[in-house]
């Protein structure tokens, strides 16, 4: 027993052999620190390498690269500002309609729907993360593009007189389905079996003697989602919305295909744009010059910086959630 | 850092031609890719020499050859003759294809609106902003247009097309060429963006007032109704393969250094105005003289047996004569420690 005395500290007594136990322990240890060291090393490898690439357009354009919104190829003069707030509206459209869906999913399956189709419900919601984000650009481009314009945006532009000036100055655009709010819509979509599988998984964490105990005090349907349940998981949901926007924030093929790929500003809802991402899937392949090559590897080190803020903003709000 | 990724990439592609020494490597445009495929595909039948052909795009061509990972690299664009000269490269051209502006015009048909080169580049530069305007209204007698708003579509993504229209309409407007230019992309003044050749049609054909651009074959296949161009003569010829092969046929190519020759704005009364050829780059002084000739062998086979697939999938052939003129630079411009790679045998 005295070998193992030191050991008893911190783990429990084993039964196989001190040795091999030891030996066992220390390779586990070195394979997750390995894996764990690869990934950091591999991370900084990329963050290298995108600065090293975007360095000459950084350079060329020091800080008005980020907020000057030319983009101009034939000039050799970039600004990354009209992608960088694409990016951050759209994901963030997005992540205010796809929230209220995962969560109302996501809340029927494990609360009221019935056992025997809460699987294949599941696994159906689950599924529509499989189609390849091309289908979804295709789908928006043929199908709700022409949709959107002749439903929504026709009868809106028409009755553009008797809207107040906010609401028709948000609604200004050309009437035909390849706008901001459209590609938000598809990216919505997309993130949303993301967002409601793990919504589920978390609902399904809540022990049952919780939900129990609230209705045994005679609460409705309502309050034992809003007051119990939604509360429960309330810290574990901040990485749901975490999630849903990492993916929103770089998605490319589908959004290059409904956004309309206008450099500069969107001046309105229904206004084209363009995303970090897109801009860049839209211009790489055919990218001679070097400046040019330079300015969309710079948009990329854009990018990878803007997800990072947003997840650290995410764990300081977790964080100050404890207390 | 760069650099030992290039030459990791260049070991890994050492390694695969290894395996296969006899397969041709290209990488480059996605304009031709639908017929260079087909070409290999019957030249492996006929010959057993495969070719693998990565369609990046133009850009990715330019350097992959550069970076001497492929054997060609192939360029919807011509380089320049300075920048061939720098990178020690020569280009010449395969299979020709022609642009054509294409609308949505309610009331409107195919071929009946008539446009000049100037007129395309004030519509595309946000200019001309009705159809009805009286600059379109006096060059189309007889047409009825409506007085629509225009809205213009044009590529998203950088393309050989993109290049070849915006060339020509700096080529028509001054104030087009200082203000916006002529590249796979530019800063377009107006409109919006779809991605390839589907994403233009797809907004053209669901927006009633509006005019894009696509590649010939595009507009053909799904019957889209396109816009007559003024060509140099005065004449309005129709976008058809037989007007496309009449610009290759005008153009000067002997005269063009470096092989570089936009089909823009040929003379002829029947040559369509915005017309292009795409491209093969290889090294003048080829390192694997074997991999050189089988580069050749394949093109001077294509350009002996590969019209009609070419045709078939709407390309328009280079005339024969600048064929010849091609083969002749072959034994003269890329050679190794001195010789020809290619004796035309």
């Amino acid at each position: 027993m005295t070998a193992t005395m030191m050991d008893s500290d911190s783990a429990p007594p084993r039964e196989t052999a001190p040795g091999q136990s030891e030996l066992s322990e220390t390779i586990f240890r070195g394979l997750c620190f390995g894996a764990a060291t690869l990934l950091l090393a591999a991370l900084a490898g990329v963050v290298i390498s995108l600065a090293i690439g975007g360095w000459p357009a950084f350079r060329q354009f020091g800080f008005g690269f980020f907020t000057s919104s030319a983009w101009d190829p034939v000039q050799e003069n970039y600004g990354a500002a009209g992608p960088i707030v694409g990016t951050i509206v759209t994901s963030i459209l997005a992540l205010i309609i796809a929230l209220p869906l995962a969560t109302g999913v996501s809340v029927f399956l494990v609360e009221f729907c019935p056992r025997s189709i809460a699987k294949p419900v599941a696994v159906a919601v689950e599924l529509l993360a499989g189609i390849p984000s091309i289908v979804y650009g295709m789908w928006g481009l043929f199908v709700l593009a022409p949709w959107f314009a002749t439903h929504v945006q026709m009868p809106l532009m028409m009755d553009a007189a008797n809207l107040p000036d906010w609401l028709s100055a948000l609604v200004a655009g050309i009437p035909n389905g390849a706008n901001i709010f459209t590609a938000s819509l598809i990216l919505a979509i997309m993130i949303l079996p993301y967002m409601s599988a793990v919504f589920r998984e978390l609902l399904l964490t809540i022990p049952a003697q919780v939900r129990e105990a609230a209705y045994g005090l005679g609460s409705t349907n309502f309050e034992v989602v809003s007051k119990v349940m939604i509360p429960y998981v309330r810290r574990g949901a901040v990485g749901v919305v975490m999630l849903g926007l990492g993916r929103a924030l770089g998605e490319t093929m589908a959004v290059t295909f409904i956004i309309g790929n206008s450099h500069g500003f969107p001046h309105s809802l229904f206004d084209s744009g363009s995303t970090i991402a897109s801009t860049i899937a839209n211009e790489f392949a055919e990218a001679t010059s070097d400046m040019h090559t330079a300015a969309l590897i710079a948009l990329g080190l854009v990018l990878f910086i803007l997800t990072f803020a947003v997840l650290a903003v995410a764990r300081l709000l977790l964080a100050s959630e404890k207390h | 850092m760069f650099k030992t990724f290039v030459a990791a990439a260049g070991v890994a592609g050492l390694l695969a031609s290894a395996a296969s020494a006899a397969d041709i490597s290209g990488a480059g445009a996605t304009f031709p890719a639908p017929v260079y495929a087909k070409w290999a595909e019957t030249y492996k039948a006929t010959t057993g020499t495969g070719l693998n052909y990565q369609a990046i795009g133009s850009g990715g061509g330019i350097k992959q050859i550069k970076a001497k990972t492929v054997d060609f690299g192939a360029s919807d664009k011509p380089l320049k003759p300075e920048d061939l000269n720098a990178a020690g490269l020569y280009q010449f051209p395969t299979v020709v294809g022609g642009v054509v502006p294409v609308v949505n015009i309610p009331g409107i048909a195919a071929g009946q609106i008539k446009l000049t080169g100037p007129m395309l580049a004030a519509i595309f530069y946000g200019q001309i902003k009705t159809w009805n305007d009286p600059v379109i209204t006096k060059a189309n007698p007889g047409v009825k247009l409506p007085a629509m708003p225009i809205t213009v579509v044009h590529r998203s993504d950088g393309s050989g097309t993109s290049f070849l229209f915006t060339s020509y309409l700096s080529m028509k407007s001054p104030a087009w060429a200082s203000k916006v230019g002529a590249s796979d992309s530019v800063n377009w003044p107006t409109g919006l963006g779809g991605k390839g050749n589907d994403g233009v049609s797809a907004f053209v054909k669901q927006t009633p007032g509006s005019i894009g651009y696509v590649e010939y074959a595009y507009a053909k296949q799904n019957k889209m109704a396109y816009v007559l161009v003024q060509n140099k003569n005065g004449k309005y010829p129709a976008p058809t393969a037989q007007d496309f092969a009449a610009a290759a046929a005008g153009a000067k190519w002997a005269q063009a250094p470096g092989n570089y020759l936009l089909l823009l704005d040929q003379p002829g009364a029947n040559s369509w105005p915005i017309v292009g050829a795409t491209f093969i780059l290889v090294y003048k002084n080829q390192e694997n003289p074997a991999a050189g000739e089988q580069v050749l062998k394949f093109f001077d086979w294509a350009y002996k047996a590969g019209d009609g697939a070419a045709a078939q999938l709407d390309y328009v052939p280079l005339p024969l004569a600048v064929k010849n003129l091609i083969r002749k630079q072959w034994t003269t411009n890329v050679t190794a420690g001195g010789k020809p790679v290619y004796t035309g045998k």
